[in-house]
């Protein structure tokens, strides 16, 4: 069980606002972050995974505590034994696809390795370099890189942002693969009503750093959903004009 | 004649490769503090680095010269416990060079590092790995041309090193007269041959050091 309950004051482009998130997350849950730019998902996720510093507040998984402003501890990110996928997918253009995976293995076990590879089908790319690869090939081997590491919590920031409709279609299918495969913890930031629908045992919607709503993404978001099937190429309109909002 | 000509070229290089020896050790982890950690004077770090870059370097060699003389306190120190006297010395000059050179290192090295996506890093700290590795394993393999082109620039910038050298160790062969001041001797004495010479070798070695820093980062550009 993942606890969170912290303040943080960011400086968004739209001023200062105070991230405020009371809550918790369940063992094996995919809880799908969702909001406007400026909400305060991904600013969530890096004091998750400890590359921000909350100003108050605490973080507790299990019996970890990952930070505690009264206590003051804060672990590391090295320390908090979480799987952090970045937007830009951040491989390492000196290494190749297996160099990538290999460098977020703990241990030195080739097994791993070969599984990983031959689960995100990167065996025949497994000596390419990242700059020889598509973007979806990138996503497939920045998610089996956080998996080597085999993390208690994963945080996927926007994951298939830069995709093609696709390519998004077919990697929400891997995501959802690997989830039921390996029940791991997992946090991701989504702009994408259908993605969270599709992929979310749950979902919180954040406006100005507040959590406005929680709860399954089908109730949530049952209406929208209606109006987007009616007519599907209202999506943006319909972000902006939907109740939640 | 010959012999004198090798021996000035051969200090010359001494004096470059030591220069850039000591100052790629030094740089690399003032670079890294500067690129990525918030200290408290980081900007007035930064100018006074920099300011050889805009100081005449007699200005440098001149205060070089006050601060090695025993009649101060640190050359007193130097003398009293080290039995050292650094004015006209090899040592001295090796010191003054390293000072003069810094921007040359920490200025392609700390815009390589800002250069890498700060993604990277937090990657590789949120996979278990220290900072220690993570340098090593990521950022210095992602900075190569970087590296190349501060070691390149420093020991080019030594070679043609003049002002400072001559303020602070003269002209003493085998000791502190490197080719820069030979040309200025040797057209003092009207030995316009032997000037060229000198010439032509600190041109040459400018010149391939350049080739090859522009090839490198032509090729390079792609991360």
């Amino acid at each position: 069980m993942l606890k969170i309950d912290i303040q943080h004051a960011m400086l968004t482009s739209e001023g200062k606002k105070n991230l405020e998130i009371c809550t918790e997350v369940d063992p094996k849950e995919l809880l799908c972050l969702f909001g406007h730019s400026g909400a305060g998902k991904t600013t969530l996720l890096r004091i998750l995974a400890g590359l921000i510093r909350a100003d108050k507040g605490c973080i507790v998984f299990d019996n970890d505590i990952w930070f505690d402003s009264v206590r003051k501890i804060n672990l590391s990110p090295q320390r908090r034994n979480i799987g952090f996928m970045f937007q830009d997918y951040a491989l390492f253009p000196n290494m190749s696809v297996e160099g990538n995976i290999r460098f977020g293995q703990k241990g030195e076990k080739t097994e791993t390795i070969e599984n990983l590879l031959a689960l995100f089908d990167l065996m025949s790319l497994r000596k390419q370099k990242p700059g020889q690869l598509s973007g979806g090939q990138k996503q497939r081997v920045a998610l089996a890189r956080v998996l080597a590491s085999k993390p208690s919590v994963l945080l996927l920031d926007e994951p298939l942002s830069a995709l093609d409709y696709e390519m998004r279609h077919l990697l929400q299918q891997e995501i959802q693969k690997v989830h039921e495969r390996l029940k791991t913890t997992t946090l991701m930031v989504s702009h994408d009503i259908r993605e969270v629908v599709h992929l979310a045992t749950s979902v919180i919607i954040l406006k100005n750093g507040a959590v406005i709503s929680k709860g399954n993404p089908r109730a949530i978001f049952n209406e929208t959903i209606q109006l987007l099937n009616e007519s599907p190429f209202q999506e943006s309109f319909i972000s902006v004009k939907s109740p939640v909002f | 004649m010959e012999q004198d000509f090798w021996e000035t070229v051969l200090l010359t290089g001494k004096l470059a490769g030591w220069t850039t020896v000591i100052l790629f050790m030094i740089g690399f982890p003032v670079a890294y503090l500067l690129a990525y950690k918030q200290l408290f004077f980081k900007h007035l770090v930064e100018a006074l680095i920099s300011m050889p870059l805009v100081l005449p370097p007699t200005v440098l060699g001149f205060y070089m010269l006050i601060a090695y003389s025993p009649q101060n306190a640190f050359g007193r120190f130097l003398e009293q416990y080290f039995d050292l006297r650094l004015a006209f010395s090899f040592e001295g000059v090796l010191i003054a060079s390293v000072i003069f050179s810094l921007p040359f290192m920490i200025q392609p090295l700390q815009n390589g590092l800002k250069s890498i996506p700060c993604s990277f890093r937090e990657a590789s700290y949120t996979l278990g790995k220290s900072e220690f590795v993570t340098f090593f394993r990521v950022l210095v393999p992602n900075m190569v041309p970087s590296i190349i082109t501060a070691i390149a620039m420093t020991f080019a910038h030594c070679i043609g090193e003049f002002g400072v050298v001559i303020m602070v160790g003269g002209n003493m062969p085998g000791e502190t007269r490197v080719a820069s001041i030979a040309i200025y001797d040797e057209v003092q004495s009207l030995d316009y041959a032997t000037a060229n010479q000198y010439s032509f070798v600190l041109f040459i070695i400018s010149l391939l050091i350049l080739t090859l820093i522009y090839s490198i980062n032509g090729k390079k550009t792609i991360i």
